[in-house]
């Protein structure tokens, strides 16, 4: 097999005191078939070499002056790390090859010096990609490119930044007839579906390494019954950082984050250096602590999704994951950063928070042995993504709807894209695709006589090219610590705008890493200062939580219906189970135990869907919709990762009927319109379809932002064009999202005539942690924004006596 | 929909959650910050919004003429979103604005994005509106004598509930004045903290929230904030011990 690599690298393997291994040389193979491959390899594999290795001997070969291989990863970082290690190779073997990258940060110099000597290997982003095919001269540039490799392949497709490679891939395609694709992926539960993604004839898969080695670690005393922190389990956690190398401490929310880091500094008496890393950190402290971590000068970070991917930290000695993994293959990437060599075991330490995590954790370790991979398969590309790509094309060249309709729908997640469904984008890009045709005079795009679309100018043109990209955060605020009564200061990182108006003055709250006590908002900041008194809040971030996998929750189910396997759990967890198996039942793998019960002066329906916080949410807003309906009068209800329970005045009844799939009808209907989580979803939707500027030329210059709400415009477009393009989009993008309808009709349509009622004359131990949740959790009957600030009128009037209630009633002196 | 009567001068104005002011005793409504035509404004610029918006705001104005019928309708500057708002304006909506201007008085006192009369429109353009004790104008003057209604800034104010915050236009007031809410479909707000706001309430007032049925009615700040506490956290590595 060897002979296929060429003397020179093999001597330069050698030198590595390396062996080539055999998917690397397959790699060499299918590249000299002009195959286009799928490689899935697990982490240390070796996989990005692989990736690279054809291109270095192509080049080597045959050289050339003109592009040859893009690179493409969803980090920026990472792309100036394999930079640097790719280097090596090129150097040491003094290859005739120049490799740079290409990034949002790349200079306008080097930008210009790239177009007219570009480099062999351009390594660059989904989004960068997207700016340069947006050129007039992308043509030309990319002429001569003969293989585009995809990094981290599994983590893009079925996102929108996966959208977005996809339609530029089949982009590359056309402009470079001929190219090959590779795809670098981890181990995956789909590697069909993202063999298409990469468009792989092709597919080389590695054996996974040794297995990890993984174990539960419960807190001292009495397990929780409910709480999703984990800091009672702080001093063995601080005991694993003291007794251990370099531990990461991997928690689920950068709520969790801070409090986690803070409880360890709290018994930290040997002053271990710890840090704390999360994505609303600014970005120069979370380079500061990689840089940190990477030189070893740490002993342990406490982390959240933002250390998932990326470099090759080196040198990590254990993983704890503190908090329910929510999912295998999420499990094992977050193990996976442990002991990045293929040939040992990583080491990992779950720590479970209360009693359900701990069947979610069992459910999980049992799940990495068997290599139960989860995650959905990726759903269908976003119509947004496609408006923005359109209008990109249109800015380089102009084009014949026809053929960009057989172009896009050559990238997967387009596959089953239909011609009216295309016909629409266009058209909103066009010219907005309203009933009322007002904007005539400000189309975008313009039909020549032979039917090409042109940009309607180059303000246009550069206007949009500002606005690429599918990554849109919510509404934040930078976290200003200032010092004295001056404005100057230094900026932490940033916050959700809906909790820095649950701020007053005086108030004091934990953010990276420090106790801030709150004094004003001022020009889009938070101001604050260090220190103060009082209990001190944590902010939360919308959608921080990853809803529990349905491969996961079937696992639970399983375990719950296996007493024989409950011999490995800890034997406060099995008495728990016994007992809810002679009051009750246990829940069903294939039914829906739903408890009702009453408790002081209210009923309590307690249903066990085990389908994930935010299909839970949504299933809570319809069944107590239809509770109502029937006259039960229901009062609240909370959604955890496991159950829905919801309370009531009366007695709830015709169980069957409350689950019954029709819910799905004219109540969500309903309730959609009226959600915030739809807003919040049409919001990212204009955003990447462009409705929505974020960024103007000549903007920063301007006092203030040119923008516009965007809930305004939906509620507009709602009541004048509930089919405009973009709200269908939304609704396609919620039912999988944030409202996870999808799910909700799945167990429905399972459970039918399968509902198990209990009637049970008190809390069964089951449904006791549910109990517990309500008043930590926010309870929300619906997303009525009236009803909430009629009561928080009401409890203002109550603590501030008659003046407060009668407001209305005062006199202006003149 | 509930209108809240508030006394001012001896004179009883009603605030109406539909966003406008009511002055019975003379027959007169005050709407601000209409913004008509800020749709097209944007098309201008190369953001294709939803074209709905004029004829929406024009539909709310019209509702709420036909509940109250004034004598007089004050439009309190920013009607239109340009010098150009009013050229730009669709047939059919000049049409119905041109019906709203004959069917009473009606002023239009200018604002900065309106500092010109509108072309085509009917009704009477002034700097200022006065009557009674009140005077009318667009943005609020420092120190102005009491008796002030005025518009420009979009109030808005946020008020914590249970586990989140609520959002929402309001009229603010004090004994001197009050800020009207921005009536237009695409007005956003700034919110009744910021300094520019703050600033022409120094010693406080109340905030009436825009709901459905009713106004939602919140005391507005009005204390200084409290002196810096000294606090010794050690930062290590971007992060930070605490003591």
């Amino acid at each position: 097999m060897t002979g296929t690599l060429p003397e020179l690298f093999c001597q330069w393997f050698a030198a590595q005191g390396w062996e080539p291994r055999a998917h690397q040389l397959a790699m060499l193979d299918a590249a000299r078939a002009g195959d286009s491959v799928l490689l899935i390899a697990p982490t240390g594999g070796g996989k990005t070499l692989a990736g690279f290795l054809p291109s270095l001997v192509a080049l080597t070969e045959t050289p050339s002056v003109r592009l040859h291989t893009l690179y493409i990863s969803p980090l920026k970082a990472l792309a100036t790390d394999i930079a640097r290690n790719l280097m090596r190779p090129v150097e040491d073997m003094a290859l005739p090859i120049r490799v740079e990258t290409r990034t949002g940060d790349t200079p306008a110099n080097r930008r210009a010096r790239q177009k007219e000597r570009p480099p062999q290997l351009l390594l660059t982003t989904p989004e960068s990609l997207a700016v340069l095919l947006s050129l007039a001269d992308a043509p030309e540039f990319f002429a001569s490119l003969s293989c585009v490799i995809m990094d981290e392949v599994h983590a893009l497709a079925g996102t929108k930044r996966g959208d977005q490679l996809a339609l530029g891939v089949s982009r590359l395609r056309t402009l470079a007839p001929g190219l090959r694709t590779v795809g670098l992926s981890a181990t995956v539960a789909h590697p069909a579906e993202i063999a298409a993604f990469t468009g792989a004839t092709r597919t080389i898969a590695v054996a996974d390494g040794a297995p990890p080695s993984i174990a539960m670690m419960l807190p001292e005393g009495e397990l929780s019954w409910a709480g999703h922190m984990g800091l009672e389990a702080a001093p063995q956690i601080m005991a694993r950082i003291a007794a251990s190398g370099m531990t990461i401490v991997f928690v689920n929310t950068r709520a969790q984050a801070e409090l986690m880091f803070q409880a360890l500094w709290k018994i930290n008496d040997a002053t271990l250096p710890i840090a704390l890393h999360h994505g609303s950190l600014e970005l120069e402290q979370r380079r500061k602590v990689e840089a940190a971590m990477s030189a070893g000068r740490l002993r342990a970070v406490v982390a959240t999704s933002s250390l998932d991917l990326g470099i090759d930290w080196g040198g990590v000695d254990q993983v704890i994951q503190v908090g329910a993994p929510k999912g295998v293959s999420r499990l094992l990437q977050r193990v996976g950063r442990s002991n990045h060599r293929m040939d040992e075991a990583s080491r990992a330490i779950l720590v479970p928070a209360n009693r359900f995590e701990v069947l979610e954790c069992e459910a999980a370790i049992v799940g990495v042995g068997a290599r139960e991979l989860d995650g959905d398969p990726p759903r269908p590309g976003g119509l947004d993504v496609l408006a923005q790509h359109l209008l990109g094309l249109a800015c380089s060249a102009p084009f014949l709807p026809d053929d960009v309709y057989a172009e896009v729908t050559t990238a997967a997640p387009y596959a089953a894209l239909s011609r009216k469904d295309f016909g629409d984008v266009l058209t909103y890009v066009e010219n907005g695709g309203y009933a009322l045709t007002a904007y005539e005079q400000w189309r975008k795009l313009f039909r020549d006589s032979e039917g090409r679309l042109h940009v309607r100018s180059a303000r246009i043109a550069a206007q949009h090219r500002m606005n690429i990209g599918t990554i849109v955060e919510a509404p934040l605020l930078k976290v200003k610590l200032v010092a004295g009564r001056s404005r100057i200061g230094k900026i932490l990182g940033e916050l959700e705008e809906y909790f820095a108006g649950l701020l007053r003055p005086g108030d004091t709250f934990m953010f990276a890493g420090r106790l801030l006590k709150f004094i004003q908002i001022h020009e889009m900041a938070v101001e604050c200062q260090e220190g103060g008194t009082g209990d001190p809040m944590v902010p939360a971030y919308e959608g921080g939580r990853m809803p529990l996998t349905t491969n996961l929750a079937d696992g639970v189910r399983l375990l719950l219906q296996r007493p024989t396997e409950w011999d490995v759990m800890p034997e406060q967890i099995r008495d728990w189970l016994r007992m809810q198996r002679a009051v009750s039942r246990l829940p069903g793998r294939n039914d829906l135990l739903v408890e009702t019960f009453p408790r002081t002066d209210r009923w309590y329906l307690v249903a066990y869907c085990f389908e994930g916080r935010n299909a839970h949410q949504t299933l809570g807003m319809l069944v107590t919709k239809r509770m109502e309906r029937l006259g039960m009068a229901p009062l609240g209800f909370v959604a955890t990762d496991y159950v829905l329970g919801v309370w009531s005045a009366q007695e709830p009844h015709d169980i069957a009927r409350l689950f019954d799939e029709d819910m799905l009808g004219d109540d969500l209907e309903d309730w959609l319109a009226e959600s915030s989580m739809l807003r919040r979803t049409f919001r990212n939707v204009a955003v990447i379809a462009g409705l929505i500027s974020r960024n103007h030329p000549g903007g920063e210059k301007t006092r203030k932002a040119v923008t516009v709400n965007a809930d305004l415009i939906y509620n507009v477009l709602r009541q004048h064009q509930p089919d405009h393009i973009l709200l269908r989009a939304t609704r396609a993008d919620a039912a999988s999202g944030l409202i996870d309808v999808g799910r909700i009709a799945g167990m429905l349509a399972r459970v039918k005539g399968r509902i198990v009622h209990m009637v049970l004359s008190r809390v069964s131990p089951l449904a006791i942690p549910v109990l517990l949740e309500i008043g930590r959790e926010s309870v929300r009957t619906d997303d009525n924004e009236d009803a909430l600030l009629a009561e928080a009128e009401a409890i203002v009037a109550e603590a501030t006596g008659p003046q407060g209630a009668m407001a209305f009633q005062w006199e202006i002196s003149a | 929909m509930s209108a809240a009567p508030v006394h001012v001068a001896g004179e009883r104005v009603m605030l109406d959650p539909a966003g406008v002011l009511v002055w019975p005793n003379a027959g007169l409504l005050a709407v601000s910050d209409l913004h008509l035509e800020k749709g097209t404004a944007f098309a201008k610029r190369g953001m294709l919004l939803p074209p709905f918006d004029t004829q929406a705001t024009l539909d709310r104005l019209a509702q709420s003429i036909r509940r109250w019928k004034p004598k007089t309708v004050v439009a309190l500057g920013d009607s239109f979103h340009d010098r150009e708002g009013a050229a730009r304006l669709p047939a059919a909506d000049l049409a119905r604005l041109n019906a709203i201007t004959e069917s009473c008085r009606f002023v239009w006192v200018l604002g900065n994005h309106d500092p010109t009369p509108p072309s085509g429109v009917g009704g009477e353009s002034v700097a200022e509106f006065e009557a009674g004790p009140f005077v009318f104008r667009h943005e609020a003057i420092h120190g102005a004598r009491p008796g002030e209604i005025v518009g420009h800034h979009h109030p808005k104010a946020m008020v914590p509930t249970r586990g989140t915050a609520v959002s929402r236009p309001c009229f603010v007031s004090d004994s001197r004045r009050i800020m009207m809410p921005a009536f237009g479909e695409y007005t956003g707000g700034l919110d009744v903290r910021d300094p520019a706001i703050a600033r022409l309430f120094p010693r406080g007032g109340r905030v009436f929230l825009l709901g459905r049925e009713r106004l939602f009615s919140f005391a507005l700040g009005g204390p200084a904030p409290t002196e810096p506490a000294t606090a010794k956290l050690r930062a290590y590595g971007g992060s930070a011990k605490p003591t």
